[in-house]
């Protein structure tokens, strides 16, 4: 098997000190295969979001190792995770994060310009990424003049745009209607199968069973629960 | 349903010979109705027994045109203003989660974990199956749909009982003396 895009070993955060210490998250090992979309389920306060932003370097472990395109993200230098923050990773935020003084365009090509692209061709990826959630034309409005539901797909767009190799999602769907949410669900998918992988967080069982595998956390720890059968040539059965 | 409203409706649109109620039948439920042309058969002359279908005349073939009646008509929208009552979830999974909570001879934790598994599973397959599907398939995608709203409830309601039963767990042990309180005390 091909070396995973993320691996996570033994990990475990405890957030804050003293009486108001948390276990958010034990020993936790997990890997994304490149290509693999797996999604992270569990109830509210179950460690989903700590896990996610270790995963994306935007948080530290207090305990274990995680590796993105196998470097230790512990041996990396603060401008070297800036760098894989930047390039490899696309983040979808459980808030939105929006920067209200800039057009959903502008948002979604931001972190390309970070990169150092040039802002017209920046703004010609954004331009797509909109139009894949749905959003062709709506590049020039403000977060302020979009429903909750539109701007919840910016930042979806802006966590996909150009080529991120892993893709971090935290309840991505939470504002959208059942459509909607399908259909970034199968832009997700389409994203692993062309060579991206995925990671996201959802409480919804049918958005979950989108993932090639669903992982469950519970009380810090993680369980798998299932993973993806291929499709039998004869659904005869499923239906008697 | 019965075969027998299924037959009544699509008759209603034309008459037609009972293989082709059949294959019908399965077309239109996204073969959803399961059935043999044996049972067509006998359901037929059941319907014409009731004056609900009436046949024509034998074709060279031996095949026999069906047409629906107005007594048949009017059994149709009968059947069509009918709700149909909700399963009552008295299904083998309730009882097994609820006797394992009275009981405590089985453990519902394990037991959950168990069907969450299994039903997760299926929900992935009616999902990718759902996609790989064809547009112009609406009743097997409609069926599909149904059948993941299933699987969705009843992950739900696993979800539901395993916090239900952790809340109870939780305020049977804070009524007894915490440790921190102990602690105090002492
Ligand atoms: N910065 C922090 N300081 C202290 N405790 C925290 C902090 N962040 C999270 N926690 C605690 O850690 C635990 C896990 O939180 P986390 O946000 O990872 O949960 P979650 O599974 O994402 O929940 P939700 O579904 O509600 O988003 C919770 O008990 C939470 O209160
Ligand atoms: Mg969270």
């Amino acid at each position: 098997m091909s070396e995973p895009i993320l691996k996570m070993r033994r990990v475990g955060k405890t957030h804050g000190k003293g009486a108001q210490r948390v276990d958010a998250i034990i020993d936790i090992d997990l890997d994304v295969a490149p290509g693999e979309f797996v999604a992270i389920t569990g109830r509210s306060g179950s460690g989903k979001t700590t896990l996610l932003n270790i995963a994306g370097a935007l948080d530290e472990p207090t305990t274990g190792n995680v590796w993105v395109e196998g470097r230790d993200l512990g041996d990396l230098s603060r401008k070297e995770l800036a760098q894989l923050r930047r390039i490899s990773v696309g983040y979808v935020f459980q808030q939105f994060n929006l920067l209200p003084a800039l057009t959903a365009a502008e948002n979604v090509a931001m972190p390309l310009e970070l990169d150092g692209m040039r802002p017209s061709d920046a703004r010609l990826l954004a331009e797509k990424a909109l139009a894949e959630v749905g959003l062709g034309g709506a590049g020039h409005r403000y977060p302020d003049q979009l429903s909750g539901g539109e701007q919840q797909r910016v930042a979806i767009a802006r966590g996909l745009v150009g080529p991120r190799k892993l893709l971090l999602a935290d309840e991505p769907t939470g504002a959208l209607d059942e459509a909607t949410g399908e259909a970034i669900l199968q832009l997700l998918r389409d994203r692993c199968e062309a060579g991206a992988s995925a990671l996201m967080v959802t409480h919804e069982p049918a958005f979950a069973a989108y993932a090639d595998r669903v992982v469950r956390l519970r009380d810090g720890k993680i369980e798998e629960i299932s993973v993806r059968r291929p499709v039998p040539s004869s659904t005869a059965d499923l239906i008697s | 349903m019965g075969i027998k409203e299924g037959l009544l409706a699509l008759l209603a649109t034309e008459p037609m010979y009972g293989y082709q109620l059949k294959s019908e039948l399965e077309n239109a439920t996204g073969n959803g109705v399961d059935l043999n042309i044996g049972q067509v058969y006998s359901t037929l002359q059941r319907m014409e027994r009731d004056g609900l279908v009436e046949p024509g005349v034998e074709d060279e073939e031996g095949r026999v045109v069906y047409s629906i009646t107005d007594q048949g008509r009017a059994t149709l929208a009968r059947w069509g203003d009918r709700p149909e009552s909700l399963a009552q979830g008295r299904d083998e999974l309730s009882i097994k989660v609820l006797l394992s909570i009275h009981t405590g001879a089985l453990d519902p934790n394990r037991v959950i974990e168990v069907q969450r598994r299994e039903t997760m599973g299926l929900l992935q397959h009616y999902v990718q199956l759902r996609s790989s599907s064809e547009d112009q398939d609406l009743a097997w995608q409609l069926h599909l749909d149904r059948l993941i709203y299933n699987a969705e409830a009843e992950l739900r309601w696993l979800d539901r009982v395993e916090e239900r039963l952790s809340t109870v767990a939780l305020k049977a042990t804070a009524s007894a003396p915490t440790y921190e309180q102990q602690e105090v005390k002492r």
